[in-house]
């Protein structure tokens, strides 16, 4: 489905504001993300990281400023998102993942092997005939990244998505979300939690009321972060 | 005059043997509320999935609009319906007057407005949960309309029940485009108008009781199925 696609990269972020209210939620926000490797938008609760994510996404558009992917204004259509809560129809696991198939106008047969595919790959293909709204959260996360997955986006956006998990599924969740950037799909990711920042992020982005503050590799990030935020952020002083 | 306890137990001999005149004005009722909710449910479930989901000019209006006429009176909405139906009515040329299309064209008029206020809201609710990921999958507006029915079919269904409720139960609308014509358009609600104000207590008992468990049982019924889908899907 990648094929004849495209490029979608850089995305390019000029002079972002979103304002609604009058209020600044997001800051004249300037980044150029690229492909490759896996970026954790990082910041404190109310820093502003779900709606820059969704921005990106091209969920909310911007009060200001401009959002290209390479070059173009159009929002890439290979792209996807999962949310801190997984958003499940009423029905089977397995019809959850073909739904986003669906929508993109796929015949059925084909559909329900590659959602069946995708249930395999998230570990829940013994539970694909199951209501999914019953699953565990767990299961439910791994259920909404295997419908983001089976589209095979170029980019995939999570916004906070372990942050109603116990420990032991967040962490089946994070093995998910690297083997999704493995396949060559560039992971965004928001969190608030450092410990998961330390282990999935390669570059950070830090927020700090709205505003980006850094944009560095993630070593650079921890070891030697530029801004005083930043600093107090990793030592645990900001909220 | 009969006696209150005469009468009872008559209206239980109705009711036990099956009574011929009994039986044709329970399923007359039955098939005209039932065909109602049918044409309302066509009607009203896209409309409230439209409004639920839609953003257009006038849609506030709209709801306002409907939700006022969920409490349209059934002599209203009879009349209306007799003139339209009337020998110099608009649609008087098909002869619809006092007979059961004409009884179900009311109805239709009575309860769609409450299938597709209730569903409107129903769904609506249901849209502000999944908003942002059906937009994410890239659903159109109508799309999102369409699954949304679908998912929230459960709930759907008390939508339904409440229109069929009012139909099933009401009398001015019926009684005016039907007539009440023994064996033609004679149904539940106008035989206990008349036979209770001819003094024949027993069948308009009788009536009275199925009635009222014809409405509780297909409540129960919906309520039943709905906590089932609660358990089994969530």
């Amino acid at each position: 489905m990648n094929n004849g696609r495209g490029s979608v990269f850089p995305l390019v972020l000029d002079q972002v504001c979103f304002s609604p209210k009058g209020f600044p939620i997001v800051d004249r926000v300037s980044l150029a993300i690229d492909a490759g490797v896996r970026t954790v938008i990082l910041g404190a609760n109310g820093a502003g990281k779900s709606v820059l994510m969704r921005l990106m996404h091209g969920l909310l558009l911007p009060t200001s400023g401009r959002i290209t992917w390479c070059g173009r204004d159009q929002r890439a259509e290979a792209q996807a998102m999962v949310f801190q809560r997984p958003v499940l129809l009423r029905t089977s696991a397995l019809r959850n993942v073909a739904y986003g198939l669906k929508l993109a106008g796929m015949p059925r047969a084909e559909r329900m092997k590659r959602a069946l595919d995708a249930l395999k790959r998230v570990g829940l293909s013994h539970l694909s005939q199951r209501p999914a709204r019953v699953l565990s959260s767990g299961e439910q996360q791994r259920l909404a990244l295997a419908r983001a997955w089976t589209l095979e986006p170029r980019i995939l956006f999570l916004d906070e998505p372990t942050a109603s998990l116990d420990p032991t599924a967040a962490r089946d969740v994070e093995e998910v979300i690297r083997e999704i950037g493995a396949t060559g799909c560039k992971i965004v990711m928001t969190t608030h939690n450092l410990g998961q920042a330390r282990r999935l992020a390669e570059e950070i982005i830090f927020l700090h009321r709205g505003r980006v503050m850094e944009y560095t590799p993630a070593n650079v990030f921890f070891h030697a972060p530029r801004s005083a935020e930043a600093d107090a952020f990793i030592k645990g002083e900001l909220p | 005059m009969e006696t209150f306890s005469d009468s009872l137990s008559t209206a239980f001999r109705l009711i036990w043997s099956a009574d011929p005149e009994l039986a044709d004005i329970v399923l007359l009722s039955l098939r005209v509320s039932l065909t109602a909710v049918f044409f309302a449910a066509f009607l009203g479930l896209p409309l409230g999935a439209a409004l639920a989901v839609g953003r257009f000019p006038g849609r506030q209006a709209i709801i306002v609009v409907l939700n006022g006429f969920m409490g349209l009176p059934p002599v209203v909405v009879g009349l209306l319906v007799y003139l339209l139906l009337s020998r110099a009515g608009p649609l008087g040329e098909h002869g619809l007057l006092f007979t059961p299309s004409a009884m179900v064209i009311a109805q239709t008029v009575l309860i769609t407005p409450i299938i597709a206020a209730l569903s409107r809201q129903t769904i609506e609710d249901a849209w502000r949960e999944y908003e942002e990921q059906l937009r994410s999958l890239g659903a159109s507006a109508g799309r999102a309309a369409l699954t949304l029915l679908w998912d929230t079919r459960f709930s759907l269904v008390i939508a339904l029940l409440a229109g069929f409720g009012r139909a099933a139960a009401e009398v001015g609308a019926v009684l005016i485009v039907g007539g009440n014509i023994a064996g033609v358009t004679r149904v539940m609600t106008t035989t206990i108008a008349l036979e209770t104000s001819k003094g024949d207590l027993a069948l308009a008992l009788a009536l009275g009781f199925i009635l009222v468990g014809l409405i509780v049982a297909v409540n129960a019924a919906a309520q039943l199925t709905r906590q089932w889908a609660l358990r089994h899907y969530g």
